[in-house]
C-alpha cells in the first residue's frame, strides 16, 4: 500500500517486496485501488527469523510467483513503463444487484456455499418474506445507510443498509425481534472478519435491558451454544462483516494463518449486570444503565483460565496468567464469573472494576528486555517507541532487567458473566473497539 | 401424498435477496513515469518495520553494491508501523531519491 503511495502521490518510482503468499492479496488491493499496474517482486516465505545468509538466497533466487530472478523483477519495476492496456482498465464501477437471479432452494442454498456467503454452516434463505418480517422491529428506513466496513486498513470500505443488515440476520437464523442489536453491531464499522494473519476473532458484550426483552444468556453457558439470542446475534456479526466488506475469503480477503473458531459466532454474550458487584460495562463508558447497548472487541486470539482467587498466592498466580499473555496492544479483558468478581473484593479490596484494572496495569510486568524481543512488540510498539510515542518511548529507557507494565491501564477491561456453578474465569485477549446504542436502531 | 409435496416445493424457483454490501468506484491513479536506466540514480530501499524487513532489505543494499556500483542505495525506516502512513518519509525520498524499493509487506 505505501510502495502505491510514493508511486502515484509521490511521483517516485517504487516497487514493493511481498511473500508469495500474498499474491492474491497484493494484487487484489492494487486493483481496487486503481493501480492495477503496481510494480511488486516476490520473495519465498517468511522472512521473518531468517539468517542473513538465507535472507541473500532470497535477493539473488527467482521470484517464486513469476520465476524469474528477484532482482530482475525489482530493476524492470523501476524502469519500464507499465503497458497502456493494464492503465486503461484501472477505472471501473461495481454495483450489487439486489435480489439473486430465482432459483429453487437447493441449488440457492449451493449458490450462497460458492459464493463464500456463509460460514459454511446450513443458513437461513433470506427471501423478501423473511427480511420484510425482519425490518418491522427497526424504525428505521430499508435503504438508510447503517455504516461502512473493510476487512484491512489496506482495503477500500464497503457500503450497507439496514436491509443488507437484514438479510445477514435472517441468515444467520436470528429472530426478526433481534435485528435492532445487529444493527447496533453492524453500525460499529468493526469488522468481524479481519484479514489479519493473526486470526483475531471479534467479541461482543450486551448491556441493559435489551437483554432480557430477547432471552439472551448472561448465566451458566452464556459463552456456549445453549442460547438463540447469543448464538444467532453472534453468527450474524459473522456473517453480515464478511458480506458487507466485500468478503472474507482465505488467501484473497483473509489471511489468518491458523483461523479462529471463535469466529463462528465472535464470542457474543449479556453481561450479568444483576449478579455483578460492580457496574456494568456500558455504564463505564458513558451510558446510562436504562440504556441498551452492543460493545464490540477485535484482537481476540487466546485465553487463559483458573479457578478462583486464592488466599495466599492469588497475586503470583494472577501475575503467572497475565504472564502468558502476548504483551500487544489490544489485551486483556477478564471475563469474571460473579463468583470469582466477589473474591477479587473479598482478596484485593477492589471495589470498582478500575481498581481492579490499575491493579493488573501494575503486576502485569515482564524485563524490559523480554518485552522488547517480543515478535509483535517490535512490529508494532518498538516503531513507535522510537519515534517517540508514550508511553513507549519512556518504557524504551528502561535497563534491560527493570520490570515493565505489558500493557496499558485503557487497555485492560473486565466483564462479568457466568452462571456461578463455580468461580472459573478467563482471561480473554481482546481490544476494546467502541460501545454503541441499540435504543437507537430500535 | 407429503412426499409429493415435498418434491414439488424443491422444485419450486424462489427469490432471495443479495447479501453483499455496495463497493465503491474504482478510480484509475496515475503511475510515476518509469526511469528507463538506473545508472547514478538514487534508490531509497524503505524498511517497513514488519517482520524483519530490515534484514532482508540490507541483503538487497548489498547486492546493489555488488551488482550495479553505479546505483547509490539509501536504507531508510519508516518512522513508526507499517500501519501509519508516513508523509515525511515519503518527502523525503522524492526530494532526494530516484526510485524506491519498500518491503517487506504481506
Amino acid at each position: 500500500m505505501h510502495g502505491m503511495t510514493i508511486d502515484s502521490k509521490y511521483g517516485v518510482p517504487t516497487v514493493s517486496i511481498h511473500t508469495d503468499k500474498f499474491e492474491r492479496v497484493v494484487k487484489s488491493v492494487a486493483r481496487v485501488s486503481g493501480l492495477p499496474g503496481a510494480s511488486m517482486a516476490f520473495v519465498p516465505q517468511p522472512v521473518m527469523g531468517k539468517s542473513d545468509r538465507e535472507l541473500r538466497a532470497y535477493v539473488d533466487g527467482n521470484d517464486p510467483i513469476t520465476g524469474k530472478p528477484v532482482m530482475q523483477e525489482v530493476i524492470e519495476g523501476l524502469i519500464r513503463p507499465v503497458g497502456e492496456a493494464v492503465l486503461k482498465n484501472a477505472s471501473f464501477e461495481r454495483t450489487t444487484p439486489r435480489l439473486v437471479e430465482p432459483d429453487t432452494e437447493d441449488n440457492l442454498h449451493q449458490l450462497f456455499l460458492e459464493n463464500n456467503w456463509t460460514d459454511k454452516l446450513p443458513i437461513i434463505l433470506p427471501t423478501e418474506e423473511r427480511v420484510g418480517e425482519m425490518l418491522k422491529h427497526t424504525s428505521h428506513k430499508p435503504q438508510e445507510v447503517v455504516g461502512h466496513m473493510r476487512p484491512t486498513a489496506f482495503r477500500e470500505f464497503w457500503e450497507y443498509t439496514v436491509e443488507k443488515v437484514a438479510v445477514n440476520a435472517v441468515m444467520a437464523g436470528c429472530r426478526p425481534e433481534y435485528l435492532p442489536v445487529v444493527l447496533a453491531i453492524a453500525a460499529s464499522g468493526a469488522t468481524a472478519r479481519h484479514s489479519t494473519t493473526s486470526s483475531a476473532a471479534a467479541m461482543v458484550v450486551v448491556n441493559g435491558p435489551v437483554r432480557h426483552e430477547i432471552g439472551m444468556n448472561c448465566g451458566i453457558g452464556a459463552l456456549g451454544p445453549y442460547n438463540h439470542a447469543n448464538a444467532t446475534i453472534g453468527r450474524a456479526y459473522g456473517l453480515l462483516s464478511q458480506n458487507l466488506q466485500g468478503g472474507s475469503v482465505p488467501g484473497l480477503s483473509y489471511v489468518g494463518s491458523m483461523g479462529n473458531n471463535y469466529a463462528y459466532n465472535s464470542i457474543t454474550f449479556a453481561e450479568n449486570e444483576e449478579r455483578s458487584p460492580w457496574v456494568p460495562f456500558h455504564v463505564q463508558h458513558g451510558f446510562k444503565p436504562t440504556e441498551s447497548t452492543v460493545s464490540v472487541f477485535g484482537g481476540c486470539h487466546f485465553l487463559a483460565f483458573t479457578l478462583g482467587v486464592r488466599e495466599k498466592y492469588w497475586r503470583e498466580q494472577v501475575q503467572n496468567l497475565l504472564r502468558g499473555m502476548d504483551p500487544n496492544l489490544r489485551s486483556p479483558v477478564l471475563v469474571l464469573d460473579p463468583i470469582t468478581a466477589r473474591q477479587f473484593i473479598d482478596r484485593g479490596g477492589f471495589d470498582t472494576k478500575e481498581k481492579l484494572i490499575q491493579w493488573v496495569y501494575e503486576n502485569a510486568t515482564m524485563p524490559a528486555k523480554v518485552y522488547w524481543d517480543y515478535q509483535l512488540v517490535q512490529n508494532y510498539i518498538y516503531p513507535r517507541a522510537t519515534f517517540g510515542e508514550e508511553p513507549w518511548a519512556s518504557k524504551l529507557k528502561a535497563a534491560p532487567d527493570e520490570l515493565i507494565p505489558m500493557f496499558r491501564p485503557e487497555e485492560i477491561h473486565v466483564v462479568v458473566v457466568g452462571g456461578e456453578t463455580n468461580g472459573y474465569w478467563r482471561i480473554i485477549s481482546g481490544g476494546y473497539d467502541k460501545t454503541v446504542s441499540v435504543d437507537a436502531w430500535r | 401424498m407429503q412426499g409429493n409435496t415435498a418434491t414439488a416445493m424443491a422444485g419450486r424457483k424462489i427469490t432471495v435477496l443479495n447479501p453483499m454490501g455496495y463497493p465503491p468506484k474504482v478510480t484509475g491513479k496515475p503511475m510515476a513515469p518509469r526511469l528507463g536506466s538506473l545508472d547514478g540514480k538514487t534508490i531509497y530501499l524503505v524498511d517497513a518495520r514488519f517482520d524483519d524487513s530490515d534484514k532482508f532489505l540490507k541483503q538487497m543494499q548489498a547486492w546493489f553494491a555488488e551488482h550495479m556500483p553505479g546505483v547509490k542505495t539509501v536504507f531508510k525506516q519508516m518512522s513508526s508501523v507499517y500501519t501509519e502512513d508516513d508523509p515525511a518519509t515519503w518527502e523525503e525520498i522524492k526530494a532526494n531519491g530516484d526510485a524506491a524499493i519498500i518491503g517487506v509487506g504481506h
